[in-house]
């Protein structure tokens, strides 16, 4: 195991030096850079060439781009993303910033998607082709079909119309002040949530049903067992392995990609960072965020396989 | 009798007092404002955007302001400079600046900081951004002979100097921070402005509190401001709405302020103004048939401009029907006069049947297929695309619309890579040097995109912009403004945007301008409640 485990981590290092050519030629490729974005876009007259390449002689974007590259390249070696082309600060401050929210969020939507999935999951295999069944499949569809953003919408206007409030404005961290905290974060965790236990719970359902039409469970109900003892511990541990590779993905996705639902709620997080960071042209940023998201795909991915083999004793890595 | 015409006078009297008194500034108070952009620095000499003006520019002063009253948004007012003379020949104006002005450090502002700030900007060191340098090339040089005075000297007499002296951006900076670092603005906040800074949170907010020491006695009214960013106008809505916030300075489209209007009712007040913000057409000289100036008047001469005003102001921000200048404001063309203009006309038949006729004389075919390209920005990019693409059909040409990302936008605009594109420009007060720049040809202004050589037009921009009388100067304005959009037909202006305010009816002592630059200083402004 301890060989499966080193041989992975190594592993993520081509992977990520991969990921960061692509990203790197890809930016490249895009029409327009940062001090175009800066100046031209605003419409301004007077800036003249002279002021144009001045700034990108700063930001180094006259330089050659193997050099760009070699000396990102050393920077993260070092764990310096460098700074941001946009606004001169710290990335690694910038993503920090935003990652507390990020972060929360992700696990807050991920609480209530997995509160939703299993539970409901495990009641539509059960009573299958039963109007239990008939309303967790029309629930989870729903959830399938509704995008998470225009949830929100719906969320926030019916706040606003019904009881004439919508949630706050800016972030205040848990420990700061809980309350205020939730008040904020509850409606986007619902709205992200909801859409996420659709995918898991369509899954639960289907792996459930596969499981209980396996021999061992015909034979554990035949030898008269306890239907709850038979899901629990029979046939969940089979079932859940293709739901928790689901729900850990949908989790690093939902670190950087919840961008429509944070401009919906207004939420400062790492999605809205990547998406203005990728309008701005601001090169080094957005390399910073994709090697991060890549960096949370792997290792997310990494403790799912180590997750697999404690949960089915079948697995071993070599 | 007399009892009740004593009680009839009283009354009056009452009714006069009391709106008199309800518009007695009261202070406290927070206002919270959504701003849709964020600064990249802090440094107003480098920025072009609004996003800096919101929610920084409270923490400054400039040497002149517009009148906050004024709705032109054009009148110049005294700020750091408390008075200004100018020489007889118009190439000398003196400042006079204010005593008792503090930095938010405690230090005296004197005339020393005011010149190493326009040193800044008009003469940057090498190394050091200055996006307005370009204004004012005009100035020789910038003394500060005592501590209250300062002197620029100009090698022509202008027309515009004070106008661009009203400059939102044009922040006091001390001379001794920039002395020591040229580039320390950028990051730090340090002015004499009616709010000191608290804290920026990147991509959250700022937040500033009142500067007990300010030099306008009793002002600012507010104890805070937070200026919350908000990219999303759906949620800036919301915000409004909902009470969160008290209002947005940039402007809602229409059917955003009928929404905030319909749930706030009587405690939402809007404001309205034209917008110095327009949607040009810019047409590449480059590429045939639009070296052709018939070709280029036909596609002025298809528009409906009037029809259209009435029908896109219910579903976008523009509205008026405008020249080269914002109707309403000094130098604009009176509607009258202006619908004289071909493209302007009010009977648009006759305007479609000589666009067809000048079509066939320039042997353009009946259903000539053309690219138009447009910006990828919903509002108001949008409507107005493909309100142009209908205008042009009708005339018989055939128009293929290409939309671009906002950032690669001028990209093919640069390289002279297109044929017909939509191009803007917004101004941070409305003047004729500032709004007419944009169409001098190629060689003197690169952000031309019609890639054009008129040296007729750039000598009238030039005798405006030297013209100090200002009624002689409107002259020259009018002449300018025929040849580029009749005789030549070098760009199309389409419709002046329209800037809608619906903010809280607690907040009191702001004014619309049709600059959503000005006003931001929020030192009149104050909640009612």
């Amino acid at each position: 195991m301890g060989t499966y485990i080193l041989k992975r981590l190594l592993a993520m290092i081509p992977t990520l030096l991969g990921v960061a050519v692509l990203i790197f030629v890809l930016l490249r490729i895009v029409p327009g850079d940062v001090v175009e974005a800066r100046y031209l876009a605003q419409g301004s007259q007077f800036v003249s060439q002279d002021l144009m390449n001045q700034e990108r002689a700063k930001l180094g974007l006259d330089k050659p781009l193997w050099q760009q590259f070699t000396s990102w390249m050393a920077g993260l070696a070092r764990l310096d993303f460098g700074v941001s082309m946009w606004t001169g600060g710290e990335i690694s401050e910038e993503i920090k910033l935003r990652f507390a929210l990020s972060l929360q969020l992700a696990i807050m939507a991920s609480t209530i998607a997995t509160l939703l999935a299993i539970p409901l999951g495990i009641l539509a295999a059960v009573k299958q082709d039963t109007w239990v069944d008939y309303a967790v499949r029309i629930f989870s569809i729903a959830g399938l079909a509704t995008p998470s953003f225009w949830l929100g919408i719906l969320m926030i206007l019916t706040m606003l119309i019904v009881f004439k409030w919508i949630p706050p404005m800016m972030f205040t961290p848990f420990w700061v002040d809980p309350w205020l905290n939730l008040q904020q974060l509850i409606w986007p965790a619902l709205a992200v949530g909801y859409r996420y236990s659709a995918v898991g719970t369509r899954m639960m359902r289907s792996a459930m049903l596969e499981v209980l039409r396996e021999d061992y469970i015909r034979t554990a109900r035949a030898k008269g067992l306890w239907l709850k003892l038979i899901l629990t511990r029979h046939a969940l541990k089979n079932a859940i392995l293709p739901v928790l590779t689901i729900i850990s993905l949908e989790f690093a996705f939902l670190l950087g990609g919840l961008v429509v639902t944070e401009q919906v709620f207004n939420l400062n997080g790492l999605g809205m960072l990547f998406v203005e960071a990728i309008a701005r042209r601001d090169y080094t940023m957005t390399q910073a965020l994709v090697m991060l998201v890549a960096t949370v795909f792997l290792l997310v991915n990494f403790f799912v396989d180590i997750a697999y083999a404690w949960l089915d004793p079948r697995i071993r890595y070599r | 009798m007399k009892g009740c015409t004593r009680f009839i006078a009283l009354v009056a009297a009452a009714l006069l007092w009391l709106p008199a008194q309800a518009q007695t500034p009261r202070s406290g108070g927070e206002l919270v404002f959504p701003v849709p952009s964020e600064p990249p620095s802090y440094d107003g000499h480098r920025e072009e955007t609004f996003g800096l003006i919101h929610p920084i520019a409270p923490f400054y002063n400039t040497l002149l302001r517009t009148d906050p009253n004024d709705k032109s948004g054009t009148k110049p007012y005294p700020s750091i400079a408390e008075s200004w003379t100018t020489s007889s020949d118009g190439k000398t104006y003196t400042f006079k600046i204010r005593r008792g002005v503090k930095f938010h450090d405690g230090s005296d502002l004197t005339s020393k900081d005011v010149k190493a700030t326009y040193d800044k900007i008009v003469f940057p060191q090498a190394g050091v951004g200055s996006s307005r340098k370009g204004q004012y090339a005009d100035v020789a040089s910038i003394d500060a002979p005592d501590a209250t005075t300062v002197v620029f000297r100009l090698k022509e007499p202008s027309g515009s100097f004070i106008s661009s002296l009203l400059s939102p951006y044009n922040f006091i900076y001390k001379a001794d921070i920039l002395a020591k670092d040229p580039h320390w603005y950028e990051k730090n906040i340090m002015g004499t402005g009616p709010f000191t800074f608290v804290e920026h949170v990147k991509g959250s907010h700022v937040v500033g509190k009142k500067n007990p020491n300010y030099w306008d006695k009793g002002k600012p009214y507010l104890d805070t401001f937070r200026a919350v960013f908000m990219r999303d106008s759906a949620a800036q809505v919301a915000a409004i709405r909902g009470e969160r916030a008290h209002a947005q300075f940039r402007g809602f489209s229409p059917a955003e302020r009928d929404s905030i209007v319909n749930t706030l009712g009587n405690k939402v007040t809007v404001q309205e103004a034209p917008w110095d913000c327009i949607l040009l057409v810019a047409i590449n000289h480059e590429k045939k048939p639009f070296d052709d100036k018939r070709v280029r008047r036909a596609l002025t001469l298809a528009l409906d401009r009037h029809t259209g005003s009435k029908a896109l102001s219910k579903i976008a921000i523009v509205k008026e029907v405008a020249g080269v200048q914002v109707p309403g404001t000094p130098f604009a063309t009176p509607p009258e006069e202006l619908n004289k203009l071909a493209g302007y006309w009010t009977d648009i038949e006759k305007s479609r049947a000589e666009a067809k006729k000048l079509l066939k004389e320039a042997g353009v075919p009946e259903g000539f297929q053309f690219t138009f390209l447009n910006r990828g920005i919903p509002m108001p990019y949008e409507p107005l695309g493909v309100w142009l693409i209908d205008q042009w059909r009708r005339v018989g040409l055939n128009v293929t619309q290409q939309v671009i990302e906002p950032a690669a936008y001028y990209g093919p605009l640069r390289k002279g890579d297109f044929q017909v594109a939509m191009d803007f420009q917004c101004g941070y007060i409305v003047e004729p040097d500032l709004d007419m720049y944009k169409f001098l040809s190629t060689d003197r202004n690169h952000a031309n995109y019609g890639r054009y050589t008129d040296r007729v037009l750039d000598e009238l921009y030039d005798k405006q912009s030297r013209e100090t009388d200002p009624e002689k100067r409107k002259a020259i304005v009018r002449q300018f403004e025929k040849r580029l959009l009749e005789e030549e037909a070098h760009y199309l202006m389409t419709l002046q945007w329209h800037r809608i305010i619906p903010h809280s009816a607690k907040m009191k002592g702001w004014t619309v301008t049709p600059s959503h630059y000005l006003n931001q200083t929020l030192d009149t402004v104050w909640l009612d409640q």
